[in-house]
Formats: C-alpha cells, sequence, structure tokens
C-alpha cells in the first residue's frame, strides 16, 4: 500500500497542490468563480455529456464485447487487438477524419462530441468487459435454459448480475475519459461547447488567470471524487464470487440466430470503427505523385518539424510506453491488491483521481513543484513515463481489482491448508486467475502511453519526442509533406498499438493456470 | 513485494540523476513548438561559442510563455524566444526578463525595437493574413475578396474560416487586425456582419488550415478563405512533395497584421553570458537567413538575402496593420471578452 500512496503523492498530489496553490493564495475568494452562471452552465454540460457518452459507449460496447467474449470466428484475436487502436489515436488526428465523415450539419456539435467519445471509449467497454464475460463459466447459461429461460431472461437473470463489476468499472473510466476530454470538445464541439477541462485551460493558458482556474480544478476534481465514491459504493455492493470456466477459453462457435446476430455487429462496429481509421491510411498513402510510400520514407530523414528524424520518436514512444506500462504496474498491480485484500476503498479513489485533474493544470504543476534540487526534473526524460502511468495506474486497478476480488477465498484457504505459504498462494491461485486481468492491463497501459499527449507535450524533451507529439508539429506546419508525414506516423501508431495488443494478448492466453 | 519501496526510492535517485547537469557549458533556449534550427546552424553556434544548446519546447506561444511565467526568478532555461508583441506587455509586466542590449542590433531596422530597455530583443517578423485557395476562385469565375470589406458581401458568404482569439495566436493576430482596421468604434459591427455571413470559428491554425481550408494539400475542407501567414504560400510550394510552379494559395495583403517574435534573457539565468551569446546569434547572419525555410518567418537583419522560394512566392505586405503592445496589452483581455459575446454567445 506504501508503494502506490507514496507514488501518487510525489508525482500526482505534490505538483498538483503546487499549482493550486499558487491560484489559490494570494488571488483573493474564488466563491465567486465556482457559483458564477457560466460555471454552472459548463459543469452541467460537462456532467450530462459525459453521462450520455458513457451510456451510449455502453450500448454499442457490450454487443461487440458479447461477441468477442463468447464466439470463435476467424480473426477474433486481430478483432481484439484492432478495437484498442481508435483509443490511442491523438484526437486532432481522429476529429479530422469526423469532420470528413459526418454528413454536414452534423460535424461540429453534440452528436460529433458523442459520436467521438464513443468512438474513443468503446475499447474500454468492449475489452474490460469481454475478458471477464469469457472467464464466466457457460454452463450457467446452460442450466438456465435447462430450467426454461429464453434468451432474454437468461441476459437478465444471469449475465448481467455477474457483469456488474466489469460493468462498474468500465462505466467509471468511461464517464472520467469523456468527463475530461479535451480534444474532441475544442474541435468537434467547436467554440460554442466548453467543459470544465477546455474552461480550465482556456483560464490557464491563455488568460492566464490561476486563481480561476485553481478553483475550476478544485470543482473538477470534487466532482470526479463525487462520481468515484458513487461508483465504488456500486461495485463494492454487488461484488461478486464468480464461478470460473474451467477451460481456458470458454468461446465456441455461434449457432443459429447468434450466427447472423455475430455477423451483424461485427460488420456495424466494423464500419463504426474502420471508416474513420481507413481514411488516415488512405491519407497517408496519397502522395502528390499517386499513390505510393513517399511519406513513410520520409520518417527516416531530417525534417524542419523536429529536432531529430521521425522514426526516433516510435523508439522513444515504445521505450517511454515499455517503461510506464512497468511503472504502472508496479503501482496499480500493488494498489488492485490491497484494493481486493483489504478492502482500501480510499486507495482505489485515489489511484483514479489523476484522471480527473487536468492535464494542463498538472503539467504547469510539474514545472513547478520539479524545480529545486534535489528533485529539479524538469528536463528529466523520466518525467514522460511517470506522467503517462498516473493515466495508465487506474486501468490496472480498475482492471486488476475486480478479478481478484472475484476469486473464491476458499480456493486461497484450501492452498494454506495444504501447506502453500502466503507468497506461494498468490503466485499459485491469484496470479493464474488473474493473468489474463494482468494481459489486458498491460495492453491499456500500454495503449495510453503510447497515446497519452495532453501531459506528454508539456514535458516532453524537444529532442525526445513521442509520436503523437511529433504528429502535432507536423500538423502546425502548412505543405502537403508534413500532412502527409503526420498521417504516415498516425497509421504507425495505430499499427505498433494492434501488434502489441495482439503480443500482450498472447503471451497471457497461452500460460494455462494450475486450475 | 517488500522490495518495492526500495526501487521506488532508487527511482527518485535515478530521475534526480538525470537532472540538473549545470557546468556553465550548456545554454537552454525556453521556446514554442514553432521553433526550428536547422542542424549546421545549430552546430555552428555550437562550434564557435563551445556551448551546447539545449532546446526545450513548452507547447504553443502562449503556453510556453506561461511556463516563463510560473517560474519567473527560477527559470527552466537561460534565454526565452516566442513571446511577440501582441503578449509582449504580458511578458514584460511579468517581470521575465533581463535588459540587454545587443552590439547586432546596428543592423536591425528600428520599428522591430519593441522596448526602449532592450529587455527584449526582435528576431523575426511574420504576418498573420487571409490566404485564399486560388484553384478554387478560379474553377467559379470569382474573383477573390481584396480586403476586408468583401469580406461581409453576400458573395462571400460562407467562404471563411477564423481561429479563436481566445485559443489561437493568428486568431488573435486576426481579430487586432480587424480593430486596427476599423478602430475602437467600428470592429464589433464589422464582426457581426461577418457572423450573419456564416464566418466558422475553429478554435486553432491546425484545425482551420489542414482541415477547413480547401487550399491546403490533402484537405477535404470545403472553405476557400483561411487566416495563415505570409509565408504558407511558399511553405505549399517547399512542401508540396513535387515541383510547383505557382503557389496553389494567395495572400490578401491589405489584410496582413505584422507579429514580431522577440527574445530575452531570463531573470535568474543560471548561464547568463552564455545567454548573451545566444541572443548575439540568434541575430547573426548566418541565424537570420536561416529562419525562413526552418520557421517560415522573415528575418529582422537588413541585407539577409531570402531564399529563392520566398523570393518568388512570398508576399511581404510593405505597410502591414499594426497596433503598439501598449494598446494591445491595455486592451488584449477586454476586446478578447467583447468578441466571445459577438461572435460565438
Amino acid at each position: 500500500m506504501a508503494v502506490p500512496a507514496a507514488f501518487l503523492a510525489l508525482f500526482f498530489a505534490f505538483p498538483f497542490a503546487a499549482i493550486l496553490e499558487r491560484g489559490l493564495v494570494g488571488g483573493g475568494p474564488t466563491f465567486d468563480v465556482l457559483t458564477s452562471e457560466s460555471t454552472l452552465r459548463i459543469l452541467w454540460f460537462t456532467l450530462w455529456q459525459a453521462g450520455a457518452s458513457t451510456a451510449l459507449t455502453l450500448l454499442l460496447g457490450l454487443p461487440l464485447a458479447w461477441v468477442i467474449a463468447r464466439f470463435e470466428f476467424p480473426g477474433r484475436s486481430l478483432v481484439r487487438a484492432l478495437v484498442l487502436v481508435p483509443f490511442v489515436l491523438p484526437t486532432v488526428v481522429v476529429a479530422s477524419a469526423f469532420l470528413a465523415l459526418l454528413p454536414e450539419g452534423l460535424e461540429r456539435g453534440v452528436v460529433a462530441i458523442l459520436a467521438a467519445h464513443v468512438f474513443f471509449n468503446v475499447a474500454v467497454v468492449v475489452r474490460i468487459v469481454g475478458s471477464w464475460w469469457g472467464r464466466l463459466d457457460p454452463r450457467l447459461w446452460e442450466a438456465a435454459a435447462t430450467l426454461g429461460a429464453g434468451p432474454a431472461q437468461r441476459l437478465r437473470a444471469v449475465t448481467l448480475p455477474l457483469l456488474r463489476p466489469p460493468l462498474a468499472a468500465a462505466s467509471a473510466l468511461v464517464f472520467l475519459f469523456s468527463f475530461t476530454s479535451f480534444g474532441v470538445i475544442l474541435i468537434l464541439g467547436g467554440p460554442r461547447y466548453a467543459t470544465l477541462e477546455t474552461e480550465i485551460y482556456t483560464q490557464a493558458v491563455r488568460l492566464f488567470d490561476l486563481r480561476a482556474a485553481a478553483a475550476l480544478s478544485l470543482l473538477q476534481l470534487g466532482s470526479v471524487a463525487i462520481v468515484l465514491a458513487v461508483a465504488g459504493a456500486i461495485e463494492r455492493r454487488f461484488g461478486v464470487v464468480v464461478p470460473v470456466a474451467r477451460e481456458r477459453d470458454v468461446a465456441r462457435p455461434p449457432r443459429g440466430w447468434e450466427r447472423a446476430a455475430l455477423v451483424t455487429v461485427l460488420l456495424l462496429s466494423g464500419i463504426a470503427l474502420a471508416l474513420p481509421l481507413t481514411a488516415l491510411v488512405e491519407r497517408s498513402l496519397a502522395t502528390p505523385n499517386g499513390y505510393g510510400l513517399a511519406f513513410y520514407r520520409m520518417l527516416g530523414k531530417e525534417t524542419p518539424a523536429l529536432l531529430v528524424p521521425p522514426w526516433h520518436a516510435v523508439l522513444n514512444s515504445l521505450a517511454f510506453a515499455a517503461a510506464a506500462t512497468v511503472l504502472a504496474h508496479l503501482v496499480g498491480g500493488s494498489a488492485a491488491v490491497a484494493v481486493a485484500r483489504r478492502r482500501a476503498g480510499w486507495l482505489d479513489a485515489l489511484v483514479m483521481l489523476p484522471l480527473g485533474a487536468s492535464a494542463v493544470m498538472l503539467g504547469l504543476g510539474f514545472v513547478l513543484a520539479f524545480d529545486d534540487p534535489p528533485l529539479d526534473l524538469r528536463a528529466s526524460p523520466w518525467l514522460v513515463p511517470v506522467a503517462q502511468s498516473l493515466v495508465a495506474a487506474p486501468f490496472v486497478v480498475r482492471i486488476v481489482a475486480p478479478t481478484l476480488r472475484s476469486i473464491d477465498n476458499r480456493l486461497r484457504e484450501a492452498a494454506a491448508v495444504l501447506g502453500a505459504s502466503p507468497a506461494r498462494v498468490w503466485r499459485e491461485v491469484d496470479l493464474p486467475l488473474a493473468l489474463r486481468a494482468v494481459g489486458v492491463a498491460a495492453g491499456f497501459a500500454f495503449a495510453i502511453s503510447l497515446g497519452e499527449f495532453g501531459a506528454t507535450v508539456f514535458i516532453a524533451r524537444s529532442d525526445w519526442p513521442t509520436v503523437p507529439v511529433a504528429i502535432f508539429r507536423f500538423l502546425g506546419r502548412p505543405g502537403a509533406v508534413n500532412a502527409g508525414q503526420a498521417a504516415a506516423l498516425g497509421v504507425v501508431l495505430m499499427v505498433l498499438t494492434a501488434v502489441t495488443v495482439l503480443l500482450a494478448d498472447r503471451v497471457t492466453t497461452v500460460r494455462r493456470g494450475t486450475l | 513485494m517488500r522490495r518495492l519501496p526500495l526501487a521506488l526510492v532508487g527511482l527518485c535517485l535515478a530521475l534526480a540523476g538525470c537532472g540538473g547537469d549545470d557546468d556553465g557549458r550548456e545554454v537552454v533556449l525556453l521556446t514554442h513548438d514553432s521553433f526550428a534550427i536547422s542542424k549546421p546552424v545549430l552546430r555552428a553556434f555550437e562550434r564557435e561559442t563551445g556551448l551546447t544548446l539545449r532546446i526545450l519546447q513548452g507547447g504553443d506561444a502562449g503556453e510556453a510563455l506561461n511556463r516563463a511565467q510560473l517560474t519567473v526568478g527560477n527559470p527552466e532555461g537561460d534565454v526565452f524566444f516566442g513571446v511577440d508583441n501582441n503578449l509582449l506587455s504580458r511578458a514584460l509586466d511579468g517581470d521575465l526578463f533581463e535588459a540587454y542590449a545587443s552590439p547586432e542590433l546596428e543592423r536591425v531596422n528600428e520599428s522591430y525595437l519593441l522596448d526602449e530597455q532592450h529587455r527584449v530583443t526582435p528576431i523575426d517578423h511574420g504576418e498573420v493574413c487571409l490566404n485564399i485557395d486560388r484553384g478554387w476562385f478560379a474553377s467559379r469565375g470569382l474573383d477573390p475578396p481584396r480586403g476586408f470589406d468583401d469580406l461581409v458581401t453576400s458573395r462571400y458568404r460562407r467562404l471563411l474560416v477564423v481561429q479563436n482569439p481566445a485559443t489561437s495566436t493568428p486568431g488573435l493576430a486576426f481579430l487586432l487586425a480587424t480593430i486596427a482596421q476599423y478602430g475602437e468604434d467600428g470592429w464589433a459591427s464589422w464582426w457581426r456582419r461577418l457572423r450573419e455571413n456564416d464566418v466558422l470559428v475553429v478554435d486553432g491554425w491546425e484545425e482551420a488550415y489542414t482541415a477547413r481550408f480547401s487550399g491546403a494539400s490533402g484537405s477535404r475542407g470545403d472553405r476557400p478563405i483561411v487566416v495563415s501567414y505570409a509565408s504558407s504560400p511558399p511553405a505549399e510550394v517547399v512542401f508540396a512533395g513535387r515541383p510547383l510552379e505557382e503557389a496553389p494559395t494567395a495572400v490578401v495583403a491589405s489584410t496582413c497584421f505584422r507579429q514580431v517574435e522577440l527574445a530575452g534573457i531570463l531573470r535568474g539565468a543560471r548561464n547568463e553570458e552564455g545567454a548573451r551569446k545566444l541572443i548575439d546569434f540568434m541575430l547573426s547572419p548566418a541565424f537570420q537567413a536561416d529562419v525562413p525555410l526552418s520557421m517560415f518567418v522573415f528575418p529582422v537583419r537588413e541585407g539577409v538575402r531570402l531564399p529563392p522560394e520566398f523570393e518568388r512566392f512570398a508576399v511581404v505586405p510593405a505597410r502591414p496593420l499594426e497596433l503598439s503592445p501598449q494598446v494591445i496589452g491595455a486592451n488584449r483581455d477586454r476586446w478578447i471578452r467583447e468578441w466571445t459575446e459577438i461572435v460565438l454567445r
């Protein structure tokens, strides 16, 4: 418990407190900011769009989670990996694809915002709920069917109650991501829409009103804490011990009506998720001299947009992502164990809080807090994976803790009775059962770190750019070559994500537990 | 599990170890994302001075300035580059800089000197102007707009995309251009008419130019007029990926607003001697000749040859619109608030 608490204290609470203190001390009272009409309007919009985004994401994500978890079909593991790709793409890249695809009149405003949030977050539902769904013992449904329950009744009486923990976890994460969404609101909402996150940015960066920005940050953090407390209460209330399947993979070929359902779900999700991505691939290949790989070849050469050749960014991203994944597992993994074993709900909420903090304020806090030896970290490349792991650790906790909690304690007791030491119980019981969850979490952590932009752009050294930072630098310059290289890097990011997630899935599903 | 806290301590030490290497041989330039320098020019500086140049990019111009303001007195770098005339008052009020009059200033036209006390040194200028998609206008047989007055007429309805001045540097410059053009009494009614003429407002230059403007290569945008820079047409040629006889876009010269970018030595700089050398170098012929093709701006030093792409395709407006930094500083935030009420609410 000490590890995650210390890590969060040092790299989250300390810098965040530093920037809040700068804004609030000597800035005069902040009550007027919080009660102004525009703040209340912004708070309301932030809340309802996050709620609507979450509901829609669940609605569209659950069928896909069901299909991937329960059925065997060709290309299944590829689909499972590809779902994560939208999650890592920089918002500015996806948003421009949305601008081109959505029909006139809908391309900006609430519809576009909700569509983009679903597109980005559907992976959270599919993978978190899906990995859980896939472990459920299929005999439950068989038993229910034998007792005369139809598909709808089985869904209501068996499936949904058993899925409550991952549903709560996934909903909380999607809600938080939509609640603190930044690029999507700015680009697809246009200047007429504001959430707390975009308003904090405007106040802090454009108007340099740190007092208002700090007050709004506190409001945002407070709202997030309330959401987390509610979600945590729901999860604890409905925490269940799950009958785990004996087989490694319970998926089977679809039968009868299931076949039509499977094809429909895959087709619709494929269209919704693949169209914006295809547009990106097309753009990366469309050179001024016809289709070709010229933009990809340019990634190896020097460019005025960056201090290093663009391919360096790919290596940097991979290295940072690996480091961030390890850090997120050290922090999030030990937090998950503490949360699951000791019911340390406060730790759960604490790990989640960075997701609710404004990225720009945290970035400014880093600059402000780590400016004195021995902690003059402002120029350290280490700061990048540290910041990224703050975003990734909540996923590790949310994915691993419910799994650990769902393990029947009698298994552990039996192992102990048979003479296993606590360490051995952990190794032989908890770890094999949680391995699938750890794999899912690792995939997320890696992907988040690959795609993280808001905090990274603030602290990445110019000679150590990541891929999203490099994309942004290219997009900041006119000319076909710059736009083309941005698209090519976007495709590279997609491929990297898909490949690493495929690998993580393979490693964690091939190893068999001892049960 | 016991060993983990130890690992964390180790991590902190490793982090701290990477932090400061401070032996006076390094000079740190804090700047914005658009800063660029070619490798040979960078190496020339390091060879001539024996210093190592470390470049720290802190977001766009506004974000980078914020970082400098937050850490005033204990700065992240030695020199800050990238404050422009539109944000200058904020930097000077924040007491960010040490005065330094570089001997190289002799070769710089006086109109670029914006601070008598030399707390800031001009390095480059670039004009924010309307850009048009030449192909779009040619194919429809429509004349491109000649100035601000045309834009509020029905012929140019739904054709313009601009940036929000609250979130974008060129967007702010364009708002200031209209204020310079129509004065304190006239700008608001011009913008009201522009709003009725269906102007599209977006958040930043990237979206406006690369996604909404029809003239950017590879764009699917449908707006043939955009707020961008005087140097955007030559950039379209240089980065076309194939030889071009003509630039696909052009500048509406009467709409240009001057932007001067300045550098200053940060108060509390660890390497003040190196900082002075860096400022001198940024005014040297080598660096000044490099700025057009690396940052797509114009040199402030007199007698610097422009590259052929700039000679052929760039328009340097003879008399760009201007407002003094003092006037901008005193009114900027109010103008942005009023603009927001007029155009967005």
